[in-house]
């Protein structure tokens, strides 16, 4: 239990250093050359697909490209594309994915 | 505020059974419903406090619990350098509120409508709204697993909205050649890097900033 605790302590202690680690120097950021932000706008199309692609390729741990997750993720790349709704992407992704278990359960 | 919270209601869903997982894992790791509370409110970030918790539960060392976590969240330096200039306007110390409750849901949602045009006064509200209301439900969702434990239902899949709501967020970032090859570069990395476990993700994130800024930088575009 000490254990935990200090564990929750170090690693709250460095998740907020990370989190406000360019944030509270925000102010001098105003000017910052056109390149910076070229990379930056590079940042949340690279740091979403990270957190998608697992969970659809590897959604057991091993490779699965045609597996329910795979498939049902496709369908609801089709919907976001078309439709660009939040909801309605979630929605067929999720009736897809319970399809498609009881399918090739 | 309420648009923010509004905007974030959909990925909440998804939140929920795996903030209960959570709360269930830290009361099976014999941290109890405190711990499983202090995890949530310190910590507030779910993937690095299962780690954490996984780790602890099989007798790891303190140092490697702390430094599996962290490397879990170095996106979110990633995450606080692409907040920054949308919130540079605010006092430090909001700035410091929105650091603590930077998480993927709230910053993903916020960048999409921050691509419209808002002033900061909106921006700030939008960005506290969807912060706020992903806080409590983090915070509540963890206490009932604590609490009421084993009655997930596996039939319904709900965690997989989760990765469904950052495909769908994530659509709205691909706008040009440069913005398609940090996705599918980033995208492929953390499927082949996956075994690496907690370095997976910020590898993957790193290595897809690297070819879309590279290809951006040498076509000229800035």
């Amino acid at each position: 239990m000490t254990t935990a605790v200090w564990a929750a302590v170090l690693i709250g202690l460095g998740t907020v250093a990370l989190r406000a680690s360019v944030l509270v120097f925000a102010e001098h950021l105003a000017d910052l050359p056109p390149r910076v932000h070229e990379v930056l706008r590079m940042i949340p199309p690279a740091a979403l697909a990270a957190l998608v692609t697992p969970a659809l390729l590897r959604p057991e741990g091993q490779l699965a490209v045609f597996g329910p997750e795979a498939l049902a993720g496709l369908a609801a790349l089709v919907i976001a594309v078309r439709t660009r709704s939040l909801l309605a992407t979630i929605l067929v992704g999720l009736v897809a994915v319970i399809a498609l278990q009881l399918l090739l359960g | 505020m309420r648009d923010g919270a509004k905007t974030v209601l959909p990925i909440l869903v998804g939140v929920i059974p795996f903030g209960f997982i959570i709360g269930l894992t830290a009361v099976q790791t014999g941290l109890g419903l405190a711990g499983a509370v202090m995890f949530s409110v310190v910590i507030y970030a779910g993937a690095a406090q299962l780690a954490a918790l996984n780790l602890l539960g099989v007798g790891a060392s303190l140092p490697v619990v702390v430094g599996t976590a962290l490397v879990i969240n170095v996106r979110f330096l990633l995450y606080s350098a692409s907040l920054a200039p949308h919130l540079a306007e605010q006092s430090r110390r909001r700035r410091l509120l929105a650091a603590y409750l930077l998480t993927d849901q709230a910053y993903a949602v916020s960048l999409v409508r921050f691509r419209e045009r808002l002033d900061p006064r909106s921006r700030w509200r939008f960005y506290l709204g969807a912060g706020v209301a992903m806080w409590v439900t983090w915070q509540l969702s963890t206490v009932a697993g604590a609490l009421g434990g084993g009655t997930v239902p596996a039939s319904v899949p709900l965690g997989f909205a989760v990765p469904l709501a950052f495909l769908a967020l994530l659509v709205p970032n691909v706008t040009d050649r440069p913005t398609v090859a940090a996705a599918v570069v980033s995208g492929v990395v953390a499927v082949v890097a996956a075994p690496l476990g907690g370095a997976a993700l910020p590898v993957a994130a790193v290595s897809g900033v690297a070819a879309g800024a590279a290809l951006a930088l040498s076509s000229g575009r800035s």
